[in-house]
Parts: C-alpha cells; structure tokens; sequence
C-alpha cells in the first residue's frame, strides 16, 4: 500500500532523487559520537537548528494569545503567563530558548572557527552562518521588547538611542525601527512585532536554507 | 542520466516517464567506518535531540520566564539592562574610550571591526592549514575577542544585583474592581486617605497601594489611627463606629479585587 502511494507520487513528481539527496549519505566516522566521543562537538549545529524549531513552534503558539498593541501587550502576557493552561510553558520555552539558541550558536560557531573549517571551499558556507548569527541576535533585540514590561521597554529605549548616534544615518535608522523620530510607543511595539515575527524569520529561513543545501553540496569537511 | 532526444515524460511535464530503482549509493570506497545516515545515525540524533529537550524542559520548569510591571515610559529611576547576551556592548559603551566623544569607537568602530573581521574571516585567515597551531594570528584574535566578550559580560553581570531587580519590579496583578462610592465606608475613606492612597486605593508617590494589603481588619485600624513606617499617625480621627466602617470598606474592596 504504502509502496503504490510512493510509486504514485513518484510517477508523478519523480521524488526520488529528492530523496537521495535529503537522506542518503554516509555519515563519516570522524563525526560520529559513537565512534569517538570527542566528535559531539559536531551536534552543536544540529541542537541549535533544534531550538530553532523549538522557538518557531511555541513563537506560533504565542501568536495565538500575544496582542501588539501598547494597551494590551503587557496584559495580554500577563494573562498567558497565568491564566492559560500550560501558557507558562510555552512562554519558558520561548524565553529561554532564546538564550540557549545564542549559547549553542556561539559553541557551534567556536567549533567551526577552531577547526578552521571556513576555509576553501567553504567560505560561503561560513558568512551564511555568520548572518545566520546576526539574524537570530536581531531576533533576541526585538523579541526583548514584545511583553512590554519596564524590562523591554528601557532596554529598546537605550538600543534606539544607540542606533541614533550612528552618524549620517542614526535619526533614519532609528525612525525606520521606532515608527517615530522621539516616541517609543504603539508604532515601535507593531514594528518590532513585525520585524520579529515576519521579517527576520523570513531571512533567518532562507539562510538557513542556503546553509543546508551548501552542507549537502559540499559535504562534511575531513577529520583535522 | 539520459538527457537530450528521445526522452519519453510524464504528460507534458518535464518528469522523465522511464523508471529508475530506487537504489542507495554505494559507499562501500568511503573511508573509515560510515554509517548511514537514514535511518541508523538519525535515531541516534533523535536520542540526543530527546536528551537535550528533556533538560531544557526541566529549566523551564524550574524558571519560569520572567516579567516585569507593565512599561511605564515616566519611570525615571528604572535602570535599563538588556538581555544577558547583548551585556558586553551595553559595557563597553561605559568605557572612556568608547563613550562621549569616542561613542562613534563603542557603537560602531570597535563591534564593526570584530563583526566583520568574524564575517570575512575566510580572506583574512588565508593560508592553507586548518589545525589551530597552524594560524596563530586568527586564533589569537579570537581568543582575544572572546576573553573580552566575556570579561564584558562578567564586569556588567557581576554588577546587578539579579534577585533585588527581580523582587523589585515584580508585575502588580491588575485590580479591577468598582469602588462603592455609596459605601459609608468611602466617605471616611475620602476624608481621611484618600489624598495619599488615591481615589481607586491604588496608592501614589506618598502611599503604597491599599489594593492587596496583607494586614488584617485589626492591623489596618491600628494603622489608621499610628501610622506605619513614612506613614504618620492620627490620620483619622473620628468615632469608632466610623473606624470599623472604614476598615470594613477596605477590607471589602480587597475581598473585591481577588
């Protein structure tokens, strides 16, 4: 049965070498933890795009509860936080995935620069990380503001006046994130949201994309 | 792959009609002990995934996310901190050297020279060889940049008092609740507290929010008439009828808010 469904899809949209391409390598032994325990340092990569789906997943529960609007931002947290069953959960997942998405960037990171991986051919692969870097940390920022407690509020006022002293362009800058060249208020709070929950994870899929095709293009590098 | 004339497809799509088996690669040349990759090596990532979320779920178990009073953009004595991660370059915007006059060095000279220098490392670490000893220049800098980032992080960190900050501005439940203006109680209450304790009972600058008092009926009829801490004594004067009605109307209004 389920070999007539696969040879039907199949005869249809050729899905096999899709397939090939997807799974089918050979994971060499320099890389593999049940072969050398030294080689977890090579999960790091992997438990990162881990937490990344652990945020995508309760970020899009969030959604269902969270409202970008300075009125009700706050309450609307406050109620998730501790009214809606398992709402705590769901919001502890988000708020320390953010930080164990950071830390197991910057172990992955580390373990791509030492091993002086980002050599050639490599170095697209590297600066698509590096984005990918500063993605998830534009993602921290903008997120840090959304409950809107005194916390996310100081915290942007300080980074906004930082973007306003970048010389030539600061008042723009911070205008394009603010909403507003003075006030930070209900059109910073809708623009984070969106910058947040549209435009960097609109980025951060792309790139991520371009970094696993390259993987898989270019393959595991050798053992040092 | 067969390309070119006498291609047969699928209708009119671009799908080759001619069937391929569906046979994995060989890797019996590759090198060293390979394994494959589906499904034998991903059921052990699935291991260590489970591993791993199992333990992050305990954190958040054990800490649940933190939250603040809702913002309040007149709080002039608020002291901002940003997410731990970001400490190292709220710190390095309060050396001399990195503020002021030199701010244009704390925003954007020194984080864009380490930033790039991170983004282009693969031009400017040229050379052929990958083990560490091999370049030391690369990896001096960025030990170098990490020690920093991370005596940054340690100065900024070590400098807040975490459980103070987080006591302090512990989120206030919001009270809604209907003051009974009608209530012989409110009239005492509009005499005697009302200019410090508000007109909802939320309090001010003088006075704490009477909304969520943990005194009894008894203590708070004694703090009427003695006062407490800031709080002078004898601010209400008056019968003691009309003590008990006031205490009974504020006792009222908390029994309200909860």
């Amino acid at each position: 049965m389920l070999q007539k469904i696969y040879d039907w899809i199949d005869d249809r949209i050729d899905i096999t070498p899709i397939w090939r391409d997807i799974a089918d390598h050979e994971v060499p032994e320099h890389v593999n933890p049940a072969h050398h325990f030294s080689a977890f340092v090579y999960c790091f990569g992997g438990l990162t795009f881990f937490v990344v789906v652990i945020q995508i997943l309760s970020g899009m529960f969030l959604t269902m509860y969270y409202v970008p609007d300075i009125e009700n931002a706050w309450k609307s947290v406050y109620y998730l936080q501790t009214e809606v069953a398992h709402g705590q959960i769901v919001r502890g997942m988000h708020h320390w995935g953010a930080s164990v998405t950071v830390v197991m960037l910057l172990l992955h990171t580390l373990r791509v620069f030492f091993q002086g991986v980002y050599k050639k051919p490599r170095e697209l692969n590297w600066m698509v990380g590096v984005l990918i870097f500063f993605i998830i940390l534009g993602l921290g920022f903008t997120g840090y503001l959304l409950p809107w407690d005194n916390k996310a509020f100081f915290a942007t006022q300080v980074g906004l006046d930082i973007a306003q002293q970048v010389p030539f362009i600061g008042e723009q800058l911070k205008t394009l994130l603010a909403g507003d060249p003075e006030i930070i208020g209900a059109q910073t709070l809708t623009r984070f949201f969106a910058i947040h929950v549209f435009f960097l994870p609109g980025a951060l899929f792309a790139l991520l994309a371009a970094h696993f095709i390259l993987i898989r293009k270019q393959g595991i590098s050798g053992p040092l | 792959m067969h390309k070119g004339k006498g291609m047969k497809f699928v209708g009119d799509s671009r799908i080759s009609a001619e069937k391929k088996p569906n046979i994995p690669k060989d890797y019996s040349e590759y090198p060293g002990r390979t394994e494959a990759f589906w499904p034998n090596f991903l059921l052990k990532e699935w291991l260590v995934g489970a591993v791993f979320l199992v333990g992050f779920l305990c954190l958040t178990l054990a800490h649940p996310a933190p939250l603040e009073g809702m913002a309040d953009p007149g709080d002039a004595a608020y002291i901002p901190l940003p997410d731990w991660y970001f400490l190292f370059l709220y710190e390095l915007l309060k050396y001399n050297f990195a503020s002021g006059p030199y701010i244009i060095m704390g925003i954007l000279v020194l984080p864009g020279l380490a930033f790039g220098a991170l983004l282009l490392a693969p031009f400017l670490d040229k050379g052929p060889g990958r083990r560490p000893q091999q370049r030391p220049v690369a990896v001096g800098m960025m030990m170098l940049g990490l020690a920093s980032v991370i005596w940054l992080t340690y100065e900024s960190a070590s400098a807040v008092d975490w459980e103070a900050r987080a006591e302090e501005n512990k989120p206030v439940a919001e009270a809604d609740v209907e003051i009974d203006e009608e209530d012989p109680g409110f009239a005492i209450y509009e005499n005697s507290c009302m200019q410090c304790h508000g007109d909802d009972l939320s309090g001010g600058a003088a006075a704490p929010s009477l909304i969520g008092t943990e005194h009894t009926a008894d203590e708070i009829a004694d703090i009427a008439q003695n006062g407490i801490g800031d709080m002078p004594p004898d601010q209400f004067s008056g019968s003691d009828e009309e003590l008990e009605q006031l205490v009974d109307f504020i006792v009222s209004v908390n029994e309200e808010a909860e």
